[in-house]
């Protein structure tokens, strides 16, 4: 009963959407206001209806009721409550709900925070956020229907994926689908720009905060995708370069550069056209990403169970998607005028060359994933493209973006002096080259390559620094002035400068990666291996239940100068119901290096693998990240975003607000 | 159905560890060239890991193929071709450089040469007027400051100094 | 000329989709993999069978095209695929050989006895280094070898109906003809 409510729900939510798209657009176009209202009404109602039948999906999760399939099919009486709950998106099928929620809740936020629109943009832009309602609704319906019904109900179900069953399923995939799914604001303000055929600095400054907010959200989505392969793979690998991992990182790379041109188009009315194209680009790579995880046409760990039909209906909706707006950006772009000049050298230079270099790097990303694809279609060989080519691409296609993050913001608005700022730097040139001394010293005979990496880190990080301090005028004012002028800087200031240091954090992170230790040996009870200065001891392994699974559990004494420091239980879980064995891994962090332990395959005879990697900085690749994100938070709070500000800064003169800039 | 099926095979196959300590190379040169090797062989089984990486059971025969290559006198190049020779070319993550992949390994250098010169063109194209405003030379210096002396109830504003500058940005406010 | 240039992003993704749809044209799965084997002679080999003193090898198949299957007892698809190796066989009449991989004697005779032995001969491939050497990489695969020893194609996965029919038996008395 439930299971049927939350499918009327789904599809009385299609014919809601079907109005949202459709009504408002022609009352912009005739100047009818109560029709424009209209769509305002349809994103609160269709949210409502889509979050009903995502509770009713959970209420036969949570209740176990295997007569709905989606149920028997990934769910299982002895799986824990969280992982019911969690399990609902653990799946194709509820996964796209989970999607289509996102969708909803997005465009039932501009609804909301949209006071300050004209009538007719924000119309035009829930039209289009109810167009891709739409889409996405009949593809649910039509080939991925989550309340189908099984008679007679199998007794029980067959259960979850043992990999999945990890608290990162609880915040992963909502996190990253409410990034992907956030760009579609941006993405529906680009098209009802082009519609309108105007795009001034109002415009941005209303995309801006829903992209920053996307971006976040991806952000921490893809750090704890990362974190999650990390700590569950057994050997602490963070990132492959896999086609579904390429997916999520595409659309941030291109919203990233996003985030800083529209900077650009808001501060100095120019680089609208590329804007708008970037805007579209961002959603239509997540677009992409969803048709690449679900058709099965790339192969991939992450990709769900695939059925052609599915495929081509998300190709049809990449068609209309993507290749309707980029029509209409063809025939409208043209028309969008550029204003505000800018010498080569000015921080619009900077943010050009940031959208440069993001986007090659984007497209070397999303070059390396499809070439397999593309080679196997015109009948070339079969081919694999891994990691070593991404590092040998695009690795070197950030280290000049790094070193301009650090350069840019210190330059000016039209033209910059950029020697001049790369004067006022020195004290970064200090803290590169000693951190690259004092890291070649200590590393002496490992990685080049890392050392060099370490020493950008330290470059952006102090750079970071040295502008900030600038900002505020530390050591040129007296202190109290300098203190005074910091908290009068605007949100938006700190929210970059905390930004850019995030990815000097992350930087360290990557670059010392490759200083880890590794050791791998086969031990008995009381025996030990040593990795780094740490002795590590397998004291015992008990065999222990788990809710529903078995586990051989160790424990692993980790002692450093003959001084205990922890005892460490990683674990191989065995799940009867699959047949399946998964690795618990066990983790001790100081945040400058990881110690992480893995236990391997035992024998008869009581001889346990046991897997230790030593891991220098590589808890700073996510906290950089939460930075990054946190970041971006700050400068969403900026007061120019709050509701109502961006239609008085229209009205207000210019300089209103003493701001620097970002 | 087929490939879920697949998948039900893949699942079945015994399941290890990655690299495990039987298998490894007396030799630490030795070793240490197995595993720069493997490091960079697809797993076919598992799809996107490393056979270094790898727990599968393939993975596990392909790097005791790779090491008793080594042991038997291959060079690196000899010893990744006996794999290849079995599985094809996709066993490797790092494609070779070769007709059918120009395009693949040089797009991002050309991709980024064409963005950069589109930039250049794009940025010249447009009106100079601000792109260029070149600094005053002496005479307009001379004239400047008499101009400025002539009116003393104006304050003694210098020529803009880089100091100055961050005042500029706010021109690009709202 | 300008306006060409906002063309680009719309042509750029007609070519994209263009592939996409080549990706999921039907009959094309992505996910098998070619042989690296074909038209590459068979690697040499030389097993002792499952049954008696009887050795399976190479040498010995050669001088009529032979189908040979790579089967474990432990491998769930196997049985899918049995029935139809059984049709080979008895009706067929199909030169059939089969390759046990990674697996127990014990084992394997219980599931022959079980579903019946479909095989002329059956190799005992315990180590998996002759599946290696093929370029197996999941078991069930089935190999047809013309009468030089060549490899001429590869069947990932069980066997299906329409591949026996439509490609399988065609191509095996296409190389009985020549």
């Amino acid at each position: 009963m439930i299971a049927e409510l939350g499918h009327f729900a789904l599809i009385l939510a299609l014919f809601v959407a079907i109005v949202q798209a459709s009504v408002p657009l022609i009352g912009a176009a005739r100047r009818h206001a109560g029709w424009m209202a209209v769509g305002r009404t349809c994103a609160l109602v269709e949210f409502g209806l889509i979050a009903l039948a995502m509770a009713a999906l959970m209420h036969a999760y949570v209740t176990s009721d295997f007569s709905v399939a989606n149920v028997y099919e990934n769910s299982h009486t002895d799986k824990p409550l969280l992982y019911k709950l969690t399990g609902v998106w653990g799946n194709h099928e509820g996964s796209m709900l989970l999607w289509v929620f996102m969708l909803s809740l997005c465009a039932a936020a501009v609804a909301v925070f949209s006071d300050n629109l004209p009538p007719a943009l924000r119309a035009r832009v829930l039209a289009v956020q109810g167009m891709i309602g739409v889409g996405f609704l009949l593809f649910i319906l039509f080939t991925s229907n989550p309340f189908l019904r099984l008679w007679p109900a199998p007794p029980n179900g067959r259960g979850l994926n043992p990999v999945l069953q990890d608290p990162g399923l609880a915040f992963h995939p909502p996190f990253l689908y409410l990034g992907y799914v956030g760009f579609s604001v941006a993405f529906a303000f680009a098209v009802a720009a082009l519609i309108e055929g105007r795009v001034d600095a109002a415009w941005a400054r209303w995309v801006r905060p829903w992209t920053l907010a996307s971006w976040c959200a991806l952000t921490i989505g893809i750090a704890m995708g990362s974190w999650w392969a990390y700590y569950t793979l057994g050997w602490g690998g963070w990132w492959f370069w896999d086609p579904v991992e390429n997916a999520s990182f595409m659309p941030w790379l291109v919203g990233t550069a996003l985030i800083h041109s529209s900077i650009v188009v808001e501060k100095r009315d120019t680089l609208k056209s590329w804007t708008i194209l970037l805007a579209i680009i961002t959603f239509s790579l997540s677009l992409v990403g969803t048709f690449l995880v679900r058709s099965g046409v790339l192969t991939s760990v992450h990709a769900f169970a695939t059925d052609p039909t599915r495929g081509t209906f998300i190709l049809l909706l990449l068609l209309v998607a993507i290749g309707g707006s980029l029509t209409l950006y063809a025939v409208r772009a043209p028309a969008l005028k550029g204003g505000g000049l800018f010498a080569p050298i000015s921080r619009e230079g900077a943010l050009v060359l940031n959208n440069l270099l993001l986007s090659c790097g984007c497209a070397t990303v999303f070059l390396g994933t499809l070439y397999p694809l593309f080679l196997d279609a015109v009948g070339g060989p079969k081919l694999s493209v891994g990691f070593p080519f991404f590092n040998r691409t695009f690795a070197p296609l950030m280290v000049p973006m790094v070193i301009a993050v650090g350069v840019g913001p210190m330059l000016a608005w039209k033209r910059g002096d950029l020697l001049g700022a790369l004067q006022r730097l020195w004290v970064a040139y200090i803290a590169t080259a000693v951190t690259l001394l004092v890291a070649f010293y200590v590393t002496y005979g490992g990685p080049v390559l890392a050392v060099l990496g370490l020493g950008l880190a330290a470059w952006l990080g102090s750079a970071v620094l040295v502008e900030f301090a600038e900002r505020i005028r530390l050591f040129r004012l007296p202190l109290a002035d300098s203190f005074h002028r910091a908290i009068h800087l605007p949100r938006s200031a700190y929210g970059m400068t905390i930004a850019h240091f995030g990815l000097a954090v992350s930087v360290a992170g990557f670059a010392a990666s490759a200083f880890a230790q590794e050791a791998i040996e086969v031990l008995r009870p009381g025996e030990s291996l040593h990795i780094a200065a740490y002795t590590l001891t397998l004291q015992k392994v008990e065999r222990m239940p788990g809710p529903n699974y078995t586990a051989d559990d160790a424990s692993v004494q980790i002692t450093r100068d003959g001084t205990q420091i922890a005892v460490v239980h990683p674990q191989r879980r065995f799940f009867p119901l699959q047949q399946q064995t998964t690795g618990e891994t066990a983790i001790r962090t100081n945040l400058l290096a990881d110690l992480y332990v893995a236990l391997g395959d035992g024998d008869a005879e009581g001889n346990w693998t046991v897997r230790a990697y030593w891991k220098p900085l590589v808890p700073w690749i996510w906290i950089g990240a939460v930075i990054m994100a946190f970041g971006g938070l700050v400068s969403l709070s900026d007061r120019r975003w709050r509701v109502g500000v961006a239609a008085r800064a229209r009205r207000a003169p210019a300089g209103a607000m003493p701001a620097p800039g970002e | 159905m087929r490939a879920l099926l697949l998948v039900l095979l893949l699942l079945l196959a015994p399941r290890a560890f990655a690299v495990e300590p039987s298998e490894r190379l007396a030799d630490p040169a030795l070793e240490a060239r197995a595993r720069s090797i493997t490091a960079e062989l697809r797993c076919l089984v598992c799809q996107n890991e490393s056979v270094d990486e790898s727990g599968a059971d393939l993975a596990h025969d392909i790097r005791v193929l790779v090491r008793d290559r080594l042991k038997a006198g291959d060079t690196n190049a000899q010893a990744r071709q006996a794999v290849v020779d079995r599985y094809g070319q996709f066993v490797l993550l790092r494609p070779r450089v070769e007709p059918a992949t120009y395009v693949l390994w040089f797009a991002p250098v050309a991709l980024l040469v064409v963005g950069f010169g589109a930039t250049v063109v794009w940025l010249r194209g447009r009106p100079a007027s601000i792109a260029a405003p070149s600094p005053l030379d002496d005479a307009e210096r001379t004239r400047l400051d008499a101009m400025l002396r002539e009116d003393a109830s104006l304050p003694a504003v210098p020529v803009p100094t880089r100091d100055s500058q961050p005042a500029l940005a706010q021109d690009g406010e709202a | 000329m300008r306006r060409l240039i906002y063309l680009l992003p719309v042509l750029l993704f007609g070519v994209l989709a263009g592939y996409f749809a080549l990706a999921l044209r039907p009959g094309y799965d992505p996910q098998t993999l070619p042989s690296a084997m074909i038209d590459k002679p068979a690697p040499d080999f030389d097993l002792a069978a499952l049954q008696g003193d009887a050795k399976l090898s190479r040498d010995g198949l050669i001088g009529k095209p032979i189908v040979v299957n790579f089967f474990a007892s432990w491998c769930v698809p196997c049985r899918i695929e049995h029935p139809l190796l059984m049709r080979l066989s008895q009706q067929e009449h199909i030169p059939l050989y089969g390759i046990d991989y990674k697996d127990k004697p014990e084992d394997a005779q219980r599931l022959l006895t079980q579903l019946g032995d479909p095989y002329r001969l059956i190799g005992m491939d315990r180590e998996g280094h002759v599946g290696l050497d093929f370029g197996v990489y999941g078991v069930p695969e089935t190999y047809v070898i013309d009468k030089t020893g060549r490899i001429r194609k590869r069947f990932v996965g069980p066997l299906s109906a329409e591949q026996v029919d439509q490609e399988l038996l065609p191509l095996l008395r296409q190389l009985s003809a020549s």
